[in-house]
């Protein structure tokens, strides 16, 4: 029977750097492929909700009223399960993790004032009958 | 006959990394009996079967264990698969078995670590665990996360590994093999660790065969009983033959885990010679139909076992997972009988026991 079989690996161990990273204070290299938090570009975002009905935590929130999209960082698993079902792909997943805290997050992202008001101006191209029948439905949208 | 004490084993005890509670019925510092409860860390999980959809459940079911997750994914997903006919491309199947194989180097790695710290020995302890770091990255790498992966899905899997990838996996797993052969020396062949572990917690081949032990534990004990031998994932290519050892003690069960940690990278070395290109996931149309489908699965604690009850409908009727360590909860308290007070934490962290799994 042998003893100090490890002998060998725990004194060339004493002259090596420590094995650990100081976290926060040394940042760690990331990987390409690493789910860390999940990013929205929301100049792209249409706020159709399917990230929200898919997320298996419930940790987004999308209101197309106020153009927000809310994200609980805490309830986030980084399935990337939102990022798959994105049907404008403006859902990624980042390969940083989000800062640690001690309190529960929520980021929202708001996306720009809404664009349909030249839209609507726009549209009255086919001329004639189309004008007198769009006029009241402008209207109305506006009442809306 | 001398004076029987019951003493309280857990559920916080400094060996258990998960709260299982034991009462040893002791008499002159010898245990008599040992009556295990468990139920601490219950957490409901096949409940969510009514409010996931099945696709969504995977993550659920990823989550079960921190140490297993791969294979419970894999588990579930081919309960699924079963139920609704999908052909799994062989690409997919090979990158299941590299990353099932994966999980097996990590979890031995975690456990001959804790069983290092277990008997006391910090240094080992450390080591193992330093090693088992390299594991980790490789899974970030190619999966994305180091614990919970989320790369198993119905029909196949979510990302592919390149080849220039899947080499270095091998080199690096081939790099750890030097450090790990003395590690493993170590817990071979020293002195003070063979003191603590030789006979201590003996299992007779009749006893395991009796108490249906699972995984390294029956294998340890001279049974030739491991479910990749029965066709799931591409073991077969791989000419798989199990890690069998005849000793039935803390011993035989050490050795057939670091055996199977050096089978795994040979594994992962064949798979990836063999791996063939193609697709790597199935495309998955509509609900899984009404009916039942089970399926087994070696996870490293031994065989796992998965029911999915389809209800023709998104939502799955019910699922149902049955994990090794309840399996080897009866072998564990036959072995206890009779050792010392003093061994009962090395008989119990031998059956590595998961009780988050176990529990859900």
């Amino acid at each position: 029977m042998a003893t100090f079989k490890l002998g060998k690996m725990v004194m060339s161990s004493l002259f090596k750097k420590p094995a650990t990273l100081m976290y926060p204070v040394i940042p760690r290299q990331w990987q390409e492929r690493t789910r860390g938090h999940i990013e929205n570009k929301i100049e792209d975002c249409i706020y159709c909700g399917i990230c929200q009905r898919k997320c298996p935590t419930s940790a987004i929130v999308v209101d197309r009223a106020k153009r927000s999209w809310e994200i609980a960082r805490m309830k986030c698993i980084q399935c990337s399960c939102c990022v798959e079902v994105c049907p404008k792909k403006c859902l990624t997943n980042e390969n940083t993790y989000t800062t640690p805290s001690t309190e529960k997050i929520v980021d929202t992202y708001v996306g720009p004032a809404p664009e349909p008001k030249p839209e609507v101006k726009a549209e009255p191209k086919p001329e004639g009958k189309a004008e007198s029948k769009e006029e009241p439905k402008a209207a109305g949208e506006k009442a809306e | 006959m001398g004076k029987r004490t019951i003493i309280p084993f857990g559920p916080q005890h400094p060996v258990l990394p998960e709260p299982v509670h034991l009462d040893l019925v002791i008499e002159d510092e010898k245990v008599v009996e040992a009556i295990p409860s468990i139920g601490f860390i219950h957490r409901g999980l096949e409940k969510l079967v009514e409010k996931k959809e099945y696709t969504e459940l995977v993550y659920v079911i990823e989550r079960i264990c921190g140490i297993c997750s791969f294979g419970h994914g894999w588990g579930y997903c081919h309960t699924i698969e079963g139920l609704m006919n999908i052909d799994v491309p062989e690409r997919a199947n090979y990158l299941r078995t590299i990353w099932h194989e994966l999980s097996r180097v990590h979890s031995h790695m975690l456990w001959l670590g804790l069983l290092a710290d277990g008997f006391g020995f910090e240094a080992l302890f450390m080591h193992c665990w330093r090693l088992r770091e390299r594991v980790l990255d490789l899974f970030e790498k190619t999966t994305g996360g180091r614990v919970i992966f989320s790369v198993c899905k119905v029909g196949g899997v979510r990302k592919d590994i390149d080849k220039e990838t899947l080499d270095e996996m091998v080199n690096v797993l081939r790099g750890m093999e030097k450090e790990l052969k003395e590690l493993t020396d170590t817990f071979l062949q020293d002195y003070s660790v063979k003191n603590r572990l030789v006979g201590i917690g003996y299992l007779s081949e009749q006893d395991a065969a009796e108490l249906c032990a699972v995984g390294p534990m029956a294998r340890a004990s001279g049974l030739r009983q491991d479910i990749r031998l029965t066709g799931n994932g591409v073991y077969e290519k791989l000419g798989f033959e199990p890690v069998v050892e005849t000793g039935g003690d803390c011993y035989a069960r050490t050795v057939v885990r670091i055996r199977e940690v050096y089978q795994s990278i040979d594994l992962i070395a064949k798979a990836v010679e063999q791996i063939p290109d193609g697709e790597i996931a199935a495309v998955v149309k509509g609900n899984p139909p009404k009916g039942e489908f089970i399926t087994r699965l070696e996870q490293p604690r031994g065989e796992a076992f998965y029911y999915s009850k389809g209800a023709d409908s998104k939502f799955l009727e019910r699922i149902r997972v049955r994990t090794p360590t309840n399996m080897n909860i009866p072998a564990m308290v036959k072995c206890l009988q009779g050792c010392d007070l003093a061994d009962v934490p090395m008989v119990v962290l031998t059956i590595d026991p998961c009780i988050s799994c176990t529990e859900r």
